[in-house]
């Protein structure tokens, strides 16, 4: 899912192969786990069956490698509407939201305004985790502590990379 | 918008060379309860002081139910706070040759009540806080949560409109610090005082309606009042 729309960003910044674009997902975001060819070029196909991407210039011969492609503007709304919603609360959201800071930061936009939404939007659900907790059964209030004591490990690394913003716009920009 | 019972318009507050506000607004509604969060040294603290009028700020002002701080003299302004505003603090609050019944009936001696209607009060408040059985120990005969509980008591003996805490539950673990944050907002809410309460730990902000960002001095986000 958040390949989808790293090569978007990618994508805003200049039209690439589908090997620059492993590239660039790579060094931001393969820590260990490069993406494979396969989930690239099936994803292209995607963005470009959704109108997302188009093709911009097809080298001589055939296969996904000769394919050039660039964002379109409904693809560049899409990478928008992403980058500055914040995401529901749940478990297992840190790739997505390290992803979403490092593309705010690599496309120009405002990462700390989206982290600030995000912030937001995990306190409100914290809140209504607090409410549960009131007068509830034990066992209610403990799994209710669960969810709470995971949610604050993400606003944790929020405040952590708010506070560390600038070193990561010159890390991942440079 | 002033139909706050707190109003702060352009705080200003310098430490020499340090900037600790540098121009903060904010409405506080009578009954709301609101976090104030933000990294170490982002002013904080020195926001909660302006705002109770413990510190005096450099520029800007600070009204409360319509009464400008700044026009009153510190006996007055020492007044104001004695008797509209409780205060919780992380530590360090309590007179520690005083029992916990006395270290609450405290403000109220101070304001001239009576000794023995004095602790009579006190002491329905311990209870009331679920410490009535350290009534007569010394602070350091009790835990980081029963000083927390007794310091509520103190806050709540005079019947404030506002109470302010800083890291209320900043000494305690996560067990202590939830009934500590329990018992404080359960009673603010039964008698309609507005609270404000300082803390780096969303899951104290989570008990407040609200939160407020401040970064630098400033008010980097405020979510809606509701
Ligand atoms: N009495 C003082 N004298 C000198 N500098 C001060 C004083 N009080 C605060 N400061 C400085 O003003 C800035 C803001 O301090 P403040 O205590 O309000 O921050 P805070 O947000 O409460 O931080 P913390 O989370 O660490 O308590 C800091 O740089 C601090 O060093
Ligand atoms: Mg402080």
């Amino acid at each position: 899912m958040t390949v989808a729309y790293a090569l978007l960003g990618f994508l805003e910044e200049e039209t690439r192969h589908g090997y620059d674009l492993k590239q660039a997902y790579d060094a931001l975001f393969g820590a260990g786990r490069p993406v494979q060819f396969g989930q690239i070029y099936a994803t292209l196909g995607r963005l470009e069956r959704d109108g997302r991407i188009r093709l911009a210039a097809q080298e001589p011969g055939q296969g996904p490698e000769r394919k050039r492609y660039e964002i379109t503007a409904e693809g560049i709304d899409e990478l928008h509407r992403w980058l500055s919603e914040p995401e529901a609360p749940e478990p297992h959201l840190q790739r997505t939201l390290f992803a979403k800071t490092v593309l705010a930061l690599t496309t120009g936009r405002d990462a700390g305004a989206y982290l600030d939404a995000q912030r937001g939007a995990h306190l409100e659900r914290m809140r209504e985790l607090t409410a549960l907790k009131t007068g509830a059964d034990l066992a209610t209030a403990l799994l209710a502590d669960f969810a709470l004591f995971h949610l604050e490990a993400d606003l944790r690394w929020i405040e952590q990379t708010r506070g560390r913003l600038d070193s990561l716009r010159q890390e991942v920009t440079r | 918008m002033n139909d706050g019972i707190i109003d702060a318009k352009g705080l200003v507050k310098d430490f020499g060379t340090t900037k600790a506000l540098r121009g903060v607004t904010l409405t506080i509604r009578g009954g709301e309860m609101v976090a104030i969060a933000g990294p170490s040294g982002a002013g904080k603290s020195t926001l909660l002081y302006c705002l109770s009028g413990i510190l005096q700020p450099d520029w800007g002002t600070v009204t409360f139910a319509g009464r400008r701080l700044e026009t009153l003299g510190e006996a007055d302004r020492a007044a104001l706070r004695r008797r509209e505003f409780g205060f919780v603090f992380q530590f360090g609050q309590l007179v520690s040759e005083l029992r916990a019944v006395d270290n609450v009936a405290l403000p109220l001696v101070i304001d001239g009540v009576r000794r023995v209607e004095a602790t009579h009060r006190a002491l329905d408040w311990l209870e009331r806080l679920g410490a009535a059985d350290v009534a007569r120990e010394t602070p350091d005969e009790l835990s980081g949560g029963e000083v927390q509980r007794v310091a509520i008591a103190r806050a709540l003996v005079t019947g404030p409109r506002v109470v302010f805490a800083d890291e209320p539950t900043g000494a305690l673990d996560s067990i202590a610090g939830d009934e500590v944050m329990t018992v404080l907002t359960e009673h603010a809410r039964a008698q309609g005082i507005t609270l404000v309460v300082v803390t780096h730990e969303p899951r104290v902000a989570a008990y407040m309606h609200r939160e407020i960002v401040v970064r630098d001095g400033t008010v980097a986000s405020r979510e809606a009042v509701r």
